[in-house]
């Protein structure tokens, strides 16, 4: 792969057929890789010259991620699935953000419900609103479009856009699925 | 949210599994802690009755029958002794004191004890209401039977032979209370006292009318039961106890030998109880870990969201063990209730069999190491879990779904 440079705040999509490297080439940003050859700087950081702990601090307070399949944990509230990323990252535990970053994405109501009793959008919503609670200079989406229908894609991708401005976060999404070129000027073709 | 309050919410998830834990942790730490204290309580109840008693002397018979019937007063005696016979000990130059007793009657379950006024001295009883007995028929209660039957001071009743309460009634010579014991936590607390004259009245009337002849037959061959004897030095240890048993009709037993030797025999049974217990607690260990290992599969995910959001492995592990922590920590918790309310409850089923007094309230140094240990078998069995936590592949685990 040739060099990639992602100025901050600007948005990307990584594109490719499934299985060419997408979700590895988010890993390998987010710092849960390590790559074979080559470096990897966000933001004046090498990822090369960071140890374990420091790799996960980093990724802690710099990165958030929404994962393809969500992976909210099932047996707690919304609310806590937000306060499991504050604490995770060792960010203070504040309530207020959980609260105004659920009120954004427009599932504040939902605080206190579990992931199963919410529908596949509000899921959605939830897991985005996981991935800033902590404000993170580096948004990253894995397939976020992957099962839903055009309206809800569209919803999807209008929100990681928005989050994304508000936090000035660099946004990278990974996907196979053209309906979300569209809303992107910058592509990356593996 | 901490370290914890996550674990616990994962302990929650699957309450029949952590259920299974808690119950068999509880169940092994609850028997134990009843061991501990039942054992110790007896012990120290025994100890305490025995205390400046080096020698029992009594009729020839079992000689672990006439300790616990001259000293604990929870046997039936192996019979009498003269008077005489008695008497000679008490002018014994190993003798330091010697305290007769004569048992006989019983009332409401409790022994009636004909003693003098050395007996409650001995064990330095002090008067909560009216005074010490003065003339035969007078008794004086200890602190468990007045407040158990509610009788005071100047309230008369007949004994009965025995002291199941179901022997045929002395009616003919009731006895009069004319004083009650403060609590002395000691066996005095289950008797009542009377003196030694009112116990050989009691039987001496029973032989009906008599005449001068009769009197002074039967004054000849009074009784006692036994005799309470304290050295007069160490010496005596040596040669009283073998005089007594090879040169006179007489038995002598040795309080601390026999109940040593008591606590061997009961201890086999105390050893396996503690053994089971301890197979309780081991498989409380073994729930434990089987309950982590088997959820770590449908927790990858979680745990490899977690490293996502910034969480180190060690973090990770660290969630893992404190699961194993809380839940034994929360088990052997609720085993120390549980032991307590046991024992509770054995001791006021034993009250109200007027056995031996056992307390739930207490609580023993013991009982520390028992949090201790079923923490240690927490931490083991959450080591593995938390190893496997530890190594999660999180880039594979994600790419999988």
């Amino acid at each position: 792969m040739s060099d990639w440079n992602v100025a901050q705040g600007e948005r990307w999509l990584v594109l490719g057929p499934s299985g060419c490297g997408k979700t590895t080439l988010l890993h390998v940003i987010a710092g849960l890789i390590r790559p074979t050859e080559g470096e990897v700087f966000v933001s004046e950081t090498d990822l090369r010259k960071l140890d374990g702990a420091q790799l996960d601090r980093w990724r802690g307070s710099t990165v958030g991620i929404v994962l393809q399949a969500l992976h909210l944990v099932r047996h707690l509230s919304v609310r806590d699935n937000l306060r499991l990323a504050q604490y995770m990252a060792r960010a203070p535990q504040d309530d207020a953000r959980i609260a105004e970053t659920l009120g954004v994405l427009g599932v504040a109501d939902k605080a206190a419900r579990r992931p199963a009793d919410l529908s596949e959008g509000e899921r959605q919503r939830v897991a985005i609103a996981r991935a800033v609670v902590n404000r993170p200079k580096l948004l990253l989406a894995d397939e976020p479009t992957a099962n839903l229908d055009d309206a809800a894609a569209a919803r999807a991708v209008d929100l990681l856009v928005d989050q994304a401005t508000r936090g000035g976060a660099t946004l990278v999404v990974a996907t196979h699925d053209a309906r979300v070129k569209a809303k992107f000027s910058n592509t990356l073709q593996l | 949210m901490n370290l914890a309050t996550l674990s616990a919410s994962y302990l929650r998830a699957r309450p029949l599994n952590t259920a299974l834990s808690l119950l068999l942790l509880a169940l092994g730490v609850g028997t134990i802690v009843l061991l501990v204290l039942v054992v110790n309580q007896l012990e120290e109840r025994m100890h305490r009755d025995a205390r400046g008693i080096d020698l029992v002397v009594g009729a020839k018979g079992s000689p672990m029958q006439l300790i616990l019937s001259g000293i604990y007063h929870v046997d039936a005696p192996t019979g009498n002794i003269p008077l005489a016979a008695a008497q000679a000990l008490q002018k014994n130059r190993f003798v330091k004191k010697a305290i007769p007793l004569a048992l006989g009657d019983g009332w409401k379950g409790y022994r009636i004890v004909g003693a003098g006024h050395d007996y409650p001295e001995h064990y330095g009883a002090k008067l909560a209401a009216g005074r010490l007995w003065e003339k035969p028929m007078e008794v004086v209660l200890g602190a468990e039977v007045a407040a158990r039957t509610g009788v005071g001071v100047g309230a008369r009743f007949a004994g009965s032979h025995g002291v199941t309460g179901q022997g045929e009634e002395h009616g003919a010579a009731p006895y009069t209370v004319v004083g009650i014991l403060g609590k002395n936590v000691s066996v005095l607390d289950r008797l009542v006292l009377t003196g030694i004259e009112s116990v050989w009245q009691v039987h001496e009337e029973e032989h009906g009318p008599q005449d001068e002849e009769d009197r002074k037959a039967l004054e000849e061959d009074r009784e006692v039961t036994v005799l309470l004897v304290q050295y007069a030095s160490p010496l005596a240890a040596a040669t009283l106890p073998r005089q007594i048993n090879s040169k006179t009709e007489l038995q002598a037993a040795s309080p601390a030998y026999e109940t040593a030797r008591l606590f061997r025999i009961v201890g086999v049974g105390v050893e396996a109880l503690r053994a089971f217990a301890v197979v309780l607690i081991l498989a409380a260990g073994l729930s434990v870990f089987i309950a982590l290992y088997t959820a770590l599969e449908e927790r990858r995910y979680d745990l490899a969201v977690m490293r996502t959001l910034g969480a180190s492995p060690s973090r990770l592990f660290g969630l893992l063990v404190m699961e194993g922590l809380v839940l034994t920590l929360l088990g052997a918790a609720l085993g120390l209730v549980l032991g307590h309310v046991f024992t509770a409850g054995l001791g006021a089923w034993l009250e109200a069999q007027q056995q031996y007094p056992v307390s739930g309230l207490e609580l023993r140094v013991d009982e520390l190491w028992l949090v201790a240990i079923a923490l240690a078998v927490g931490l083991v069995a959450a080591l593995l879990p938390a190893w496997r936590a530890y190594r999660t592949d999180v880039s594979r685990t994600l790419a999988q779904g």
